[in-house]
């Protein structure tokens, strides 16, 4: 089917709508967001207009670059560990029957829907010395006492871990059922081992969906705001918990925007990498 | 015991039973094709033989060894998959050596001999060129050379031509029949195409519904099918039903038809009797003698190399295919007389 | 074979893990002691009486209740014409616009959050409930515009010319051709947006925090302010929900291709 190019009025009129929407609901607030960026706070209040670059100057102190630092490095860490483990599980999901495979998308989406105040609220209790596993453990006769794993940097990124495992195994998910399941048979005729088969054919094959996952989970991860709170020490609180700091305690509006710009302009880089990667990869 | 061996192999899945207990032997450096329509489960087969399925029932031998546990990449087959499976990472060089790249072999040897096998395959000097730069018809050639990489005991092919056109299809047919000789190879192929059978196999494994209905050379079946779903499934013939009359005789729309010879009749019996369109002769209305069935002819295709008439000979479509040069003189709407020759007629029993 | 052992052990060690909150949630909401403690002791649903007889726990549940109905349709409203004109038309922009259209979910939450609070604040809204409905569905029409667009792309072109040359126009087109067709992705997508939305925190609570509590920032709260077991039973409830919302979509529809899978190998 040829598309038609919308002429008049008419054929616009379907779009007008949804593209009005986002318009004064995205597009303003954002250049809302970014005039803000630039005003002079008022201390005690919001903010009045001006243009002045205090705020991005102030975001370049050591302080601040230290938690951009961090932010970035626990993300892609979690970005890291939730592709390692779930592009293997999401490829062995798809090769299950079609009745696991359902069950297993309802239990992922379920996984999905868990808010981040359960899900840390869940894992403080899990690595708390109370009611841990630690407590487990000792009853196992593993361990000699119960100990406090959270707060902590290794409970933040279990907890970053855990909230990007089911969104990066829906990102996964259409790419690899659609892989040719002949393509790892042929492998496998060929004299490789499963696991061979895996690594010198599926991961191959993959790679530019495995990058493109990697960037959507880091980006996704970045702005988790309640796990660093929950289950990282003050050290750890993240580029996300600061934004919202300064915004609604210090009502620092404009600080708070220009923070926003900058942790958006990160992003954009990002997702704008994975695109031209991916339209690259569909050209060859 | 060399060759191929399968005992009783069965696959289900669930409730349906793909492949139901076939048993089969397949001697060695033949070409076999299982042959079927979609569904009559020879894929399924072929993969119990790949060892890419395990079977529900029975066992798989080569050679005398029992292979019914051995993973598919310790067989040591080759395979040539429906999609080619070509690996879409790797070059086309990389993908013909693969195999050697698993078991290890150095890269010079491997450069070596990935050479050798597009050469073989009568596409040399391409291993640098990326898959997508290829034509169907190369593609298929180096997903042969990437199979017969190792030297494989046997060679399995799922339909490897269904993906291209009529006229290349059936070019490939013939190259791979004879490169199929030249290296001697036990070579099993998965069709659904009887022409694309006939062209290559030394023996036909007829397959409907999961089960074997008949072994044998091409012709043999063509000449001898044992039940009318093989002499319909393979070539084009008249199934005409019928009642046996006496020993060597059936009666068709009320008139007797004399069999061949075969087994013996019981008198009474429900038969089908099977004539190749090709011995049907369209003879004038007022011809007289046996075997003769009267009718009148409802459609002539003129195919210029061959002319194919319908007769409809009460109720009975009998179709007769002969040469422009024995071309009846009959038209359509006109009155004629079929004649079906006691040495073509096969009677199966319905 | 033992790969195949192998590769279930491996499925079954992630969802294990996967499970570990939910063993805690549903742990501690029938606990009978208000603080945990292992090993667990007395049993009981007296929390589970307690968020339906509380009344702030029962107004944050309708708050929720409302912001995820209402947000969802809104987000719908905005995703099928959307969709539908990229899908319909040639246009330059249509990758722009489509960027648009996933652009809120992208990018990390808290940035389209910070964007909406300058927004409401700006004009004066911020606090009010239309404020988080109107949020969630900017925030969440990213799904129903993906599932919608997945839809569109699976109608065979040849479909929609058949019911061309047989005189139907493109209104007609639209209401008996395509609709029906992607029926399914926009149940899938709205189903998509309302349970994310039921559980969505950062923007719920910057555009209107302290104003309308819904049941994630009641939840939040009570973890900082005083804890009480009743969360674990909103959160268990909230889990029954998901559950049966895409249970009942793989039940009536077919979820791998609704996920983006073209063909789930049938076993």
């Amino acid at each position: 089917m040829t598309r038609p190019v919308p002429r008049g009025l008419g054929q616009h009129l379907v779009v007008i709508y949804p593209a009005l929407m986002l318009g004064v609901f995205f597009i303003v607030p954002f250049a809302i967001m970014l005039a803000v960026s630039f005003f002079h706070r008022v201390q005690g209040g919001f903010y009045e207009p001006g243009f002045e670059l205090d705020n991005y100057a102030r975001f370049f102190s050591a302080f601040f670059a230290r938690v951009l630092g961090f932010s970035v490095l626990v993300a892609g860490l979690a970005a890291l560990v939730s592709v390692i483990v779930c592009f293997p599980f999401t490829y062995l999901v798809t090769r299950l029957g079609r009745r696991w495979q359902v069950v297993l998308l309802v239990y992922i989406l379920a996984v999905l829907s868990l808010s981040e105040v359960i899900i840390g609220f869940s894992w403080s209790t899990l690595l708390s010395r109370t009611a841990g596993i630690s407590n487990l453990l000792v009853w196992l006769g593993l361990m000699d006492a119960p100990a406090a794993w959270s707060p902590g940097l290794t409970a933040l990124l279990l907890g970053l871990c855990y909230l990007g495992f089911p969104y990066t195994v829906l990102i996964l998910y259409p790419p690899l059922s659609r892989l040719d399941p002949q393509l790892p048979e042929a492998a496998r005729m060929l004299g490789a081992s499963p696991l061979r088969t895996f690594f010198t054919v599926v991961v191959p094959a993959m790679r530019s969906t495995i990058l493109g996952a990697l960037i959507m989970v880091f980006v996704f991860t970045l702005g988790a705001y309640l796990l660093p709170q929950v289950l990282g020490r003050p050290q750890h609180w993240t580029l996300s918990v600061l934004i919202t700091d300064q915004a609604i305690f210090q009502s620092n509006l404009p600080f708070a925007a220009a923070m926003a710009i900058f942790l958006m302009l990160v992003s954009l880089a990002l997702v704008g990498l994975t695109m031209m990667l991916g339209s690259r990869e569909a050209l060859r | 015991m060399p060759g191929l061996k399968l005992e009783g192999v069965g696959k289900s899945f669930g409730t349906f039973a793909a492949v139901a207990g076939v048993d089969l032997d397949l001697p060695p450096g033949k070409l076999v094709c299982l042959l079927g329509p979609s569904g009559c489960g020879k894929t399924t087969l072929l993969r119990l033989v790949a060892g890419l399925e395990e079977p529900s029932t029975g066992r798989v031998r080569f050679d005398g060894q029992d292979l019914t546990r051995i993973p598919a990449h310790k067989r040591g087959f080759g395979m040539v998959f429906q999609s080619l499976a070509l690996f879409p990472h790797l070059s086309v060089g990389e993908n013909v050596g693969y195999a050697l790249r698993i078991r290890g072999t150095g890269r010079a040897e491997r450069r070596r001999r990935v050479e050798e096998l597009l050469e073989l395959v009568r596409l040399p000097g391409v291993a640098n060129r990326h898959i997508s730069q290829l034509s169907g018809g190369q593609r298929q050639r180096v997903a042969i050379a990437r199979a017969l990489a190792l030297d494989p005991r046997l060679f399995l092919l799922d339909e490897p031509l269904s993906a291209l056109d009529a006229k290349l299809r059936e070019a490939m047919q013939v190259e791979l029949r004879m490169l199929q000789q030249r290296l001697g190879i036990t070579t099993i192929v998965v069709t659904h195409d009887q022409r694309e059978a006939m062209t290559m196999a030394d023996v036909v494994v007829v397959m409907e519904r999961g089960h074997t209905r008949q072994i044998g050379p091409p012709l043999e079946i063509y000449r001898n099918p044992a039940s009318t779903f093989v002499a319909d499934f393979i070539g084009i013939t008249n199934l005409l039903p019928g009642r046996a009359t006496g020993s060597d005789e059936v009666t068709v729309a009320n008139v007797p038809i004399r069999v061949g010879a075969g087994k013996e009749l019981s008198r009474g019996v429900e038969v089908t009797l099977s004539v190749r369109p090709e011995e049907v002769h369209v003879l004038a209305a007022d011809a007289g003698g046996d075997n003769r069935l009267p009718g009148e002819v409802t459609f002539i295709r003129d195919l210029g190399a061959s002319v194919e008439i319908s007769v409809d000979c009460g109720g009975l479509t009998v179709l007769a295919i002969t040469t422009p040069k024995e071309r009846p003189g009959a038209r359509v709407g006109e009155r004629a007389m079929v004649e079906l020759p006691p040495a073509a007629c096969i009677a199966l029993s319905s | 074979m033992m790969s195949r052992c192998l590769g279930n052990a491996f499925i079954a060690v992630v969802v294990a893990f996967l499970a570990a909150p939910l063993v805690v949630v549903a742990g501690v909401s029938v606990n009978e002691k208000r603080q945990l403690a292992f090993p667990p002791e007395g049993l009981s649903l007296r929390w589970y009486g307690e968020l339906l007889a509380a009344g702030d726990w029962l107004n944050a549940l309708y708050n929720s209740l409302l912001v995820a109905t209402t947000s969802g349709v809104l987000a719908l409203s905005m995703a099928l014409p959307l969709a539908y004109f990229i899908w319909r038309y040639r246009v330059r922009y249509a990758r722009a616009l489509f960027t648009l259209g996933i652009a809120p979910f992208m990018l990390p939450p808290v940035i389209t959050a910070l964007g909406l609070l300058s927004f409401w604040v700006t004009i004066g809204m911020y606090g009010k409930l239309p404020a988080t409905i109107v949020s969630h569905a900017i925030f969440f029409v990213t799904l129903p515009l993906v599932t919608i667009s997945l839809g569109l792309e699976s109608i065979d072109s040849e479909v929609i010319e058949a019911a061309q040359s047989m005189g139907a126009d493109s209104r007609s087109v639209f209401t008996t051709i395509v609709l029906p067709m992607v029926r399914p992705y926009m149940i899938s997508g709205y189903a998509f947006a309302f349970v994310l939305s039921l559980n969505e925190y950062i923007i719920a609570y910057m555009v209107a925090g302290f104003t309308v509590e819904t049941l994630p920032i009641k939840i939040f709260n009570s973890l900082r302010y005083g804890y009480t077991p009743v969360m674990a039973s909103v959160a268990v409830l909230f889990v029954f929900i998901a559950i049966a919302v895409f249970g009942l979509i793989a039940r009536f529809g077919n979820l791998p291709k609704l996920l983006g899978a073209w063909a789930p190998r049938d076993a």
